[in-house]
């Protein structure tokens, strides 16, 4: 094990990403002209057996998904690609969109053909203004070229809100509105966008598509993990010697990840802590490292697989003044509609600020462990639910480094 | 239907409906804050939030709809744990100044910490430090005791199109802010008050006027002579714990003749004067082939409105002004000669369903007397606490009567205080000034009800006249926008700014349901139904003064002080 499978990244370096002709030669939009050949229930089908799960964070399945949205009876249907990539630590989405756009155009056009949307919207984080040229431009030769038929595919720009990669704030922000969540039910797939069925996926969800119309669902559903097959691509940063990215199957370890691809620890420091997801992942100790990077492996040791940001600190790292950090980080993010998290992310980074400062007591290690737990099933929405986290998850693994900072 | 379990009860409700429809159906109450019963849901406060059995995730019983099969809990541990630590956390920041608050003993978040038996907070008390705005006469704003529940912002933009509340910040730095400016008299604001009843605190209210009451009343020099709107008999029982219509009107009277006024007089006298005014202008406009159709001017937070956002339309508002400022003007001429008063030492008071009345005392061309017309305005809330404050037990109090010469009134009167009431009142006159005849039946049942937009078509002797009503000012936008474009079909429009007319203002006692609205209206027609007089034209008091003062409508002397003029108010960027 412990090796690079390219799916969604397969393109990566091979081709000129502004010029479709080199996509095409390689075999780009053959997948959805195969899919526009099928019925539009066979290829949903047919995604739903591959197994593919959202890559953005809350692996729901693909398939069904588009199920959804495909059985709900409107005129006017959307499909809506999350390029918000806010996480801290993670370009998985960029390197897609900067090296391989038309393979996100393909796979959101698949998508439209199967619901029976004709109109896409890429919304792209509004630190990537250079990533929205490349998009328009490879939009505009994918239309030049007649692929797309009649989808039309238009990119947004966020402005910089963390919560704009909530899907439903990602959809209040297209609509011109104030980023901020919706409560659901009901569900993008019945209404989303301008209140019609919409389906939002992440740009790693639809660049698997095109190949597993390609190759079919039995091919990717062998690969990896058999409850969320496929590869996922990782994003490594923090106290690690190959600070780059990998694409692997998902029956790959984190161990393998940081040990192997990773390359481990620079120096002669000892790991000490890793979080994966992005900031609102847990931290993972030495003693879980060898849990598969599959959804529900990871799901059961309380982790997430987020966004595929890795981010490993070694034993020279103060984790209360990082988790302290991420609290304020939270802090700033939220969006302020609902109450636990308007007020509690901001109690959460007052508590954790006491902590680090040298002034906190056992009382406040316990009001964060009950603040964090009601927000993590209390909150509106993702953001305000995984918030807690990364403080729960040091209490629980580093409390010796919580209790060293007590009074 | 759908079947759900709700803490081991099953029961039956309709498909669509929400976790807490359901538990109000099997006698559970779930506390909530940001909910209101006539708003769309928001679940932002989190406060009603249940276990659903296969659900990690608690639901909030506002918004979660019910499916098949649905187990729920609503008082396990972890959600009760839930609730009293978003409790928490909201009271975490709000003033603890419970006591002086002006919506103690009426505040959902008082109720709410006293459901979740919230004793010792755990959270450090951090008030987020804003500045109290009290630009406007009329509405006060208290940021600091904001709950972010945004019913306010649907009340204002929704329900009034007005758009002068929005939100802006995040995180905890969120906050409901006015729009276009810093102020609340920045914004568009109409100063209709519809925000304080969707506040479930005390971040907004009126501007009290109790002081210089007090001192006035105080003062042995002062006459105090108060005027009371229509609206305001049926609601005030409300405030003083009897059931919306319960309190006699000459029981009233004494009420307000205990906490300390002179004479008391009523609003309704000046209605029926505003009804052969308006009526004589709406004839002649007709006639003359002047400006149609016509708008009613008695609601200020309307004319603000007009004058806001229809800057182009000001000639269609009747020039009349509204029966309190009519009285105003009055009181200090008409009434005082003939009371033999120094003009000078009369306080009016004026006691209203209305907080922009507030805001209408206090315009500049409201001095037609020679004084300040209206001195203050009380609201209906505020008689409420001047009542509980003399200790009053109106069960127990005599009856009194008005004091003449503008204390006589006719059901047409009254009945301003719903929506259409005006413009009913002006067909019972209007019908038979026109037509000579006496109206059968001066009931017309047509311009009756909740229905926002109410319209009919009146033959007068072969002349159809067309007219229509709104109420709320999303409801009236409509009908201005059909104006704007040449279109309206009307020759007469009444309009009231507040959600079913006056018996809906914004200083009325806290309102949270359309259905109390309702219940007033029906107060009111009960009362119009009862009296001997029902048409304005036949008031005798209104009949003396035109002989002895006025000499006829639209004439002289009521130009002078019964008509006024308007003004362009757009904002900048409106």
């Amino acid at each position: 094990m412990a090796e690079e499978l390219r799916i969604v990244l397969r393109n990566y370096g091979k081709i000129d990403p502004l010029n479709i002709d080199s996509y095409i030669a390689l075999g780009g939009y053959k997948a959805l002209e195969k899919a526009r050949g099928m019925d539009q229930k066979g290829l949903i089908e047919e995604i739903k057996q591959s197994g593919l799960r959202g890559r953005g964070g809350a692996g729901f399945n693909c398939g069904q998904k588009w199920q959804f949205a495909y059985m709900a009876p409107a005129e006017q249907k959307y499909v809506v690609c999350n390029a918000d990539e806010g996480e801290p630590g993670t370009y998985k989405d960029r390197l897609i969109m900067q090296n391989d756009p038309q393979s996100l155009i393909e796979g959101m056009a698949i998508c439209g053909y199967a619901i029976g949307a004709n109109q896409g919207y890429i919304y792209c984080r509004g630190e990537y203004p250079y990533v929205v040229e490349v998009l328009n431009q490879a939009i505009a030769q994918a239309k030049d070229k007649g692929v797309l038929g009649d989808f039309d595919i238009e990119v947004r720009m966020g402005a910089g809100a963390y919560v704009c990669g909530e899907e439903t704030a990602l959809i209040e922000s297209i609509e011109g509105k104030r980023g901020e969540p919706r409560f659901k039910p009901p569900f993008p797939p019945a209404q989303g966008l301008w209140q019609k069925p919409t389906i939002v996926n992440n740009v790693e969800t639809f660049a698997n598509i095109p190949v597993i119309v390609d190759k079919g669902a039995e091919w990717f559903a062998a690969i990896g993990a058999p409850a969320y097959p496929g590869t996922k691509v990782f994003t490594l940063t923090g106290d690690i010697n190959n600070k780059t990215f990998f694409e692997v199957p998902t029956n790959t370890t984190i161990r393998e990840i940081i040990y192997k691809l990773g390359g481990g620890i620079p120096g002669d420091r000892k790991f000490k802590a890793v979080q994966i997801g992005g900031t609102s992942g847990a931290f993972i100790p030495e003693a879980q490292l060898d849990t598969p990077v599959a959804f529900d492996a990871m799901a059961a040791i309380g982790a997430t697989l987020g966004s595929g940001a890795v981010f490993v600190l070694d034993d020279s790292r103060d984790i209360v003044d990082v988790v302290t950090r991420i609290a304020g980080f939270f802090e700033h993010e939220s969006c302020g509609k609902c109450a636990p998290c308007r007020e509690g992310t901001m109690r959460t980074a007052a508590l954790m600020e006491k902590i680090e400062a040298g002034e906190g007591a056992n009382d406040d290690i316990a009001l964060l462990e009950k603040l964090g737990r009601v927000m993590s099933y209390s909150c509106l929405c993702g953001l305000g639910q995984a918030a807690p986290t990364p403080v729960l998850s040091t209490i629980k693994h580093f409390k010796a480094d919580y209790n060293a900072k007590l009074l | 239907m759908v079947n759900v379990t709700i803490n081991g009860m099953n029961v039956s409700v309709p498909k669509g409906s929400t976790i807490l429809q359901a538990a109000q159906r099997v006698g559970i109450h779930i506390p909530t804050l940001c909910y209101h019963p006539d708003q769309s849901i928001k679940a932002n406060c989190r406060v009603c939030v249940c276990e659903v059995e296969g659900n990690r995730l608690l639901q909030a019983a506002c918004s979660a709809p019910v499916f098949e099969g649905m187990v729920v809990r609503t008082n396990t541990p972890k959600v009760l744990e839930a609730r009293k630590t978003i409790v928490e956390l909201i009271l975490a920041n709000h003033p603890q100044d419970c006591l002086n608050c002006i919506r103690n003993g009426v505040c959902e978040l008082q109720t709410l910490a006293e459901e979740l038996i919230i004793r010792d907070n755990p959270f450090e008390l951090m008030i987020r430090g804003y500045e109290k705005d009290t630009s406007t006469p009329s509405l006060f704003r208290d940021p600091d005791k904001c709950v972010l529940c945004r019913r306010c912002i649907e009340a204002c933009s929704v329900v009034q199109s007005v758009n002068a509340l929005g939100i802006e910040g995040r995180g905890n730095n969120a906050m409901v802010v006015p729009t276009l400016g810093k102020d609340l008299i920045d914004s568009p604001c109409v100063m209709c008050g519809q925000c304080i009843h969707a506040c479930p605190v005390g971040a907004i209210g009126e501007i009290e006027n109790i002081e210089q009451f007090l001192a006035a009343v105080a003062d042995p020099e002062t006459i105090v002579v108060t005027q009371i709107a229509p609206a305001v008999r049926v609601a005030i029982a409300e405030e003083i714990g009897m059931a919306t219509g319960e309190l006699p009107m000459d029981v009233f009277v004494n009420g307000l003749r205990q906490i300390g006024f002179d004479y008391v007089l009523h609003t309704n006298f000046t209605a029926d004067l505003t009804i052969l005014e308006e009526g004589n202008e709406l004839l002649k406009r007709v006639k003359e082939g002047g400006t149609l159709p016509m708008f009613t001017s008695c609601s200020p937070g309307w004319i603000n409105f007009c004058e806001t956002f229809y800057p182009d339309l000001l000639d269609h508002l009747s020039t009349c002004k509204s029966p309190q400022q009519m009285f105003g003007a009055l009181v200090k001429t008409y009434w005082a000669e003939k009371m033999n008063i120094n003009p000078a030492k009369i306080f009016s008071v004026s006691i209203m369903p209305c907080v922009a009345k507030k805001f209408e005392a206090d315009r500049p061309e409201m001095r037609d007397s020679g004084y300040k017309d209206v001195d203050i305005v009380l609201t209906t809330r505020e008689i409420g606490r001047l009542f509980r404050q003399s200790g009053i037990d109106f069960s127990k109090l005599p009856p009194s009567n008005f004091d003449s010469w503008m204390g006589a009134y006719t059901g047409a009167a009254v009945i301003f205080g719903a929506s259409g009431g005006v413009m009913e009142a002006a067909l019972r006159t209007v019908y038979e000034v026109v037509t000579g005849n006496t109206l059968e039946d001066v009931n017309f049942t047509a311009t009756r009800g909740f229905d926002g937009i109410k319209e009919a078509t009146v033959d007068l002797n072969g002349l159809e006249v067309k007219v229509a009503i709104a109420h709320s000012l999303s409801n009236a936008r409509k009908l201005m926008d059909q104006v704007r474009a040449g279109e309206s079909p009307y020759h007469f429009i009444e309009v009231m700014a507040c959600p079913g007319g006056c018996i809906g203002g914004g200083g009325q006692p806290i309102t949270k349901r359309n259905q109390k609205r309702v219940e007033r209206i029906e107060a009111i027609y009960l009362e119009d139904e009862g009296l001997p007089i029902r048409k304005s034209h036949e008031n005798p008091e209104v009949k003396v003064l035109y002989d002895e003062f006025l000499h006829e409508p639209l004439g002289h002397k009521s130009h002078e002080l019964l008509h006024t003029h308007y003004h362009d108010k757009k904002k900048k960027y409106l």
